[in-house]
């Protein structure tokens, strides 16, 4: 076990390490415009352009200058310049909302998209199968720049049952934190629910049929202990997995949007608004912490997988 | 199932094509899609003889006169007029789109092109480059897969709209200069190429593997037996059996390409002005969706009719090319005590 | 020692419902199993067989499946019984041991765990501790060597024979008065095969355990079974003591079944023989005798359903469903001075 999440590790140092390359190449050699230029953001003096070409070195060497991007990444050397702004600092206090948003929808779709789930496999062929089928194919297809805006429309704007958007700190107000959260996290897990359900309900449906499950009855095990302790967990695994993948995307996608739409200040929105701006420290702060905490998430769930199915461990091994 | 280079090989094509016009729900999406390839193509038609405005025309200070009377394109306090469907002979269809008073209609139907140019050209790129990495990979192993897979992989596990984002606004600021290549930052092929290389190994690792299934099968030996070179098997032979596997994921991989730009010239790091794609449209129409929820909806409504119906297709043509995909399935549930749809009772 | 039978099965019928019509699986089965005793249930795939053992035991209990007839356990009416006293008689009175290890084992949980969840399913007072003690003892039983480390393992890391030697411990965890075993050797190589069928009957002689074995294949039930009864299209076409089986097979498909048999005490035939043709669909039997359509002596009276009877005055417990009469019968069975079935001719 130790093997395999040491190999995981390894792994994930070599993804970071290509996406690095990739934000230095792609903001600092690809670009026809001077990257100081750049850098300096719209309202550069030529005075601030050149002593950005001096602090990040770009006389130098490509490897050298690559370096010293590095060495501005880890050492908060990292800032806006208009104004003046280390960026891991504005990032990383605006991760409270992105993760009130993606942890609250995150908790909202599992519970019900695996509730519904079960009971969905458990009743298979009822109406309650059926209804899911129907809301998951559509949830998969409504984008969340369509259905943001149509409850926003119809719930803030008409109804006015919700506010419009804007986060509320916890600390500040936690009943308004929850108020101004609903609508977003309502966005979010719509289009999850039905997925989710559907995918446990699968993958139960399936394990109920395999001869481990028959050996369980022959033991003379209760129907429900056969049905947690044998059907669901195994069901869960695929489910799991899913979930880990799909939360890192969320974070890193369908919450940049989500946050932007509802005027969440969360990290997702710092890096809306650091396109909309045209900024590009920002925007390779948010990509390089935002990718980080991407590839940690998917370390760890192929980790927690290993630990839940005995036979990745091994197979692993094997495989070598 | 080897195919055979007979005249017979037209049997398993015309099969196929029945049996997806047996299945009503993609065949009516089918024709929901190409109504919409009509609708934007007829863009610049609408624009000439109906709207008589282009997409980026601005008529602020205008007046219409809808049914006789005179009204304000955009009204002082800047509310756009709202959609006058016929009322003034077509001009302003489904009203304007912003204080700046640009048809909404028009600007739909030319940003419609752009989405859909973008979705189509990412997907043919990205299936293309897919096809020959999953070939040279399955087809060669050893290091040629080796190197492939774990490019594949890294590609995989990075958190691309972050990075699509990231890579967008570089080269809309900067442009591309990439050797003898160089690219204005506004051209529409950098979204079109980043989607593509990010949305690679989507399709490029089921490809591998089947490539690799196929490489040992039976009638590979055969053909090397027969002296045929490399070229020859990848594309002779192997090819032409992940044919469906293909048009399956080039279909899903438009819908893909399109939710992805979409969701990037959203947040503008992929369209850039003058150019407008239904995902510029929305950054629009959110901004005014208090005052006219159409122009935020309209263009999120598009995508989804589009991407739903593609979904649709590519389903309806695993169905129609893989048939046995769903007897496997079929077979599962034969006699083994389960033969019977649930819910029946013996009398 | 007790004098009934331990087991009584009368008339057991099973029929499930399918998309192509009602199929009866099981046609009238009816056998009796004493304390100690080992019965082989043989046919081929569709005979029956293993829905029959299943059945014993309600796991083919289902909404589309209607079952009918008597199972008594000592007395105990099983086809009735309530979920509750289903599952405490599964396991404790009645085990089963089935095909596939591999699959038979939960691969994400170790094999002592999935023992230990037995026997404290049934014995709830019982400390984990205990109960991995006696996984231990049940391994070493069962001749798994290393059985402190092997109790840790999961399934994957098993040999098939050790699998299935696993297996086979759950079943005696909680010392049942029944074995059932389907098809216990099918999934393993030869030789493991013959290896699990020395223990099978090893456990048999040592504890008095009463077994059903569950094959198709007729050279494992020489080895361990004391009676035999032959299964075809749902219905026993033929049963009786081993020695009756194998000396004086009464019923065609027994002759194709020892015909077919490979054996080093003969010289090698050409083509290995086979019985032509294949097994029925359930849902389109042919009037009368279910083999008729592979049989090469069939005549006139075949149409006529024929009823399971002992057809041979000295042996009152062989019966047999076929209207040829003895004589002919012992005439007819030699192909080639061997037991065996000829192609029909048709």
């Amino acid at each position: 076990m130790t093997r395999f999440v040491v190999r995981r590790l390894v792994g994930m140092v070599a993804v970071l390490f290509a996406v690095s390359v990739i934000v230095f190449v792609v903001f600092m050699v690809l670009p026809k415009q001077n990257p100081a230029q750049s850098l300096a953001g719209k309202n550069a003096t030529p005075l601030l352009v050149e002593n950005i070409e001096e602090e990040w070195g770009f006389n130098e060497s490509l490897p050298h200058q690559y370096l010293t991007m590095m060495e501005k990444v880890f050492t908060g050397g990292l800032v806006q310049y208009e104004p003046r702004i280390p960026v891991d600092d504005e990032i990383v206090k605006r991760i409270p909302a992105t993760f009130s948003l993606t942890i609250g929808a995150a908790a909202i779709w599992l519970f019900f998209g695996l509730l519904l789930g079960y009971l969905s496999a458990v009743r298979a062929g009822g109406w309650l199968d059926r209804i899911l089928t129907g809301v998951s194919i559509a949830g998969i297809s409504i984008p969340v720049f369509l259905l943001a805006p149509v409850l926003i429309y119809v719930f803030a704007n008409q109804l006015e049952i919700f506010p419009n958007g804007q986060y509320v700190p916890f600390s500040e107000d936690p009943w308004e934190w929850a108020n101004h959260l609903i609508l977003p996290w309502v966005t979010l897990a719509a289009l999850s629910i039905g997925f989710y359900s559907r995918v446990l309900r699968t993958n139960m449906l399936d394990a109920m049929d395999e001869d481990y499950v028959r050996t369980a009855r022959a033991k003379g095990l209760s129907e429900r202990h056969v049905m947690t302790r044998h059907v669901l967990r195994n069901s869960l695994i695929p489910v799991v997995t899913l979930f880990g993948l799909d939360f890192g995307a969320t974070i890193a996608g369908t919450a940049i949007i989500t946050e932007a739409i509802y005027d969440l200040d969360g990290v997702g929105f710092y890096a809306a608004l650091a396109v909309e701006k045209f900024e590009l420290p920002q925007i390779m702060g948010v990509t390089l912490y935002g990718a980080f905490f991407v590839v940690l998430m998917n370390t760890l769930v192929d980790v927690f997988y290993a630990y839940l199915d005995p036979r990745v461990r091994l197979g692993e091994a094997a495989s070598e | 199932m080897p195919v055979e280079e007979t005249s017979a090989e037209r049997g398993p094509w015309s099969l196929a094509l029945r049996r997806f016009l047996r299945n009503r729900l993609a065949v009516f999406f089918l024709g929901v899609f190409v109504l919409i390839v009509l609708f934007v193509l007829a863009a610049p038609l609408w624009a000439e003889h109906v709207a008589e405005t282009g997409p980026n025309e601005t008529h602020t200070v205008e007046q219409l006169t809808v049914d006789g009377e005179k009204r304000d394109v955009v009204t002082v306090e800047g509310k756009p007029i709202g959609p006058q469907w016929f009322g003034a002979g077509g001009k302003f269809f489904l009203g304007a789109d912003s204080r700046l008073g640009r048809d909404e209609m028009v600007r739909l139907m030319y940003g419609g092109r752009t989405s859909l140019l973008i979705g189509i050209s990412a997907a043919l790129i990205s299936t293309l480059l897919a096809v020959v990495l999953g070939l040279l990979a399955g087809f060669f192993g050893g290091r040629v897969d080796t190197v492939i897979a774990r490019v594949l992989d890294t590609i995989w596990s990075l958190p691309v709209f972050l990075i699509g984002l990231a890579v967008g606004i570089a080269l809309a600021v900067g442009g591309l200069k990439l050797g003898p290549l160089e690219l204005s930052g506004g051209s529409l092929w950098i979204p079109i190429g980043i989607i593509s290389i990010f949305t690679v190994p989507y399709i490029a690792r089921p490809i591998r593997g089947q490539v690799l299934a196929l490489s040992r099968k039976e009638f590979v030996e055969a053909a090397v037996a027969q002296g045929a070179g490399p070229l020859r098997l990848m594309f002779g032979e192997i090819l032409p059996n992940l044919a469906s596997t293909i048009i399956v994921f080039f279909t899903l991989m438009i819908a893909n390409a399109m939710l992805f730009e979409a969701g990037l010239s959203f947040l503008g790091a992929a369209v850039q002005p003058p150019n407008s794609s239904w995902g510029t449209m929305i950054n629009v129409g959110v901004e005014l969706l208090r005052i006219q929820p159409l122009l935020a909806i309209l263009p999120g409504a598009m995508i989804m009719l589009t991407v739903l119906s593609l979904n649709i297709i590519g389903d309806g043509l695993r169905d129609a090319l893989d048939p046995r995909g769903k007897q496997k399935m079929d077979a599962a549930l034969q006699f083994e005590a389960q033969g019977a749809e649930p819910g029946t009772v013996l009398p | 020692m007790s004098t009934g039978p331990l087991l009584s099965v009368t008339d057991l019928r099973v029929a499930f419902a399918t998309e192509g019509g009602t199929l009866q699986a099981v046609d009238g089965v009816s056998f009796d199993l004493r304390p100690g005793e080992v019965l082989a249930i043989v046919g081929e795939s569709g005979s029956g067989k293993s829905v029959t053992a299943q059945t014993l035991i309600g796991l083919t209990r289902s909404k589309n499946a209607r079952i009918e007839g008597s199972v008594k356990l000592a007395g105990e009416e099983l086809t009735t019984a309530g979920d509750v006293d289903l599952r405490r008689l599964r396991g404790e009175r009645i085990a089963m041991v089935f095909q596939d290890p591999m699959t038979s084992f939960n691969p994400v949980y170790r094999i002592g765990n999935q023992i230990v969840e037995a026997i404290r399913a049934h014995q709830p007072d019982a400390s984990k501790q205990q109960a991995r003690t006696r996984v231990m003892e049940l391994f070493e039983a069962v001749g798994i060597p290393d059985a402190e480390q092997r109790v840790d393992d999961y399934p994957h890391e098993f040999s098939g024979g050790m699998r299935q030697r696993a297996m086979i411990a759950m079943a005696l965890a909680l010392e049942p008065e029944v074995l059932i075993a389907d098809e216990p050797t099918t999934a393993l190589d030869v030789t493991i095969q013959a290896q699990i069928l020395r223990l099978l009957e090893q456990l048999n002689r040592e504890r008095n355990l009463a077994t059903i074995l569950i094959t198709h294949d007729l050279g494992v039930v020489a080895e361990i079974a004391d009676r035999v009864l032959v299964m075809y299209a749902g219905k026993v076409v033929e049963q009786g003591t081993l020695d009756e089986i194998f000396y004086d097979p009464q019923h065609p498909y027994t002759w194709g079944l020892l015909g077919s048999l490979t054996r080093i005490d003969r010289p090698r035939p050409e083509r290995l023989p086979q019985i032509a043709g294949q097994p029925p669909s359930l849902l389109d039997l042919p009037e009368g005798c279910p083999f008729r359509p592979r049989c090469p002596h069939e005549f006139s009276k075949c149409p006529q359903y024929p009823g399971l009877e002992a057809r041979l005055p000295e042996a009152a417990g062989h019966c047999d469903r076929c209207w040829l009469t003895p004589e002919e019968k012992r005439a007819k069975r030699l192909v080639e001075g061997q037991i065996g079935l000829e192609a029909p001719s048709r």
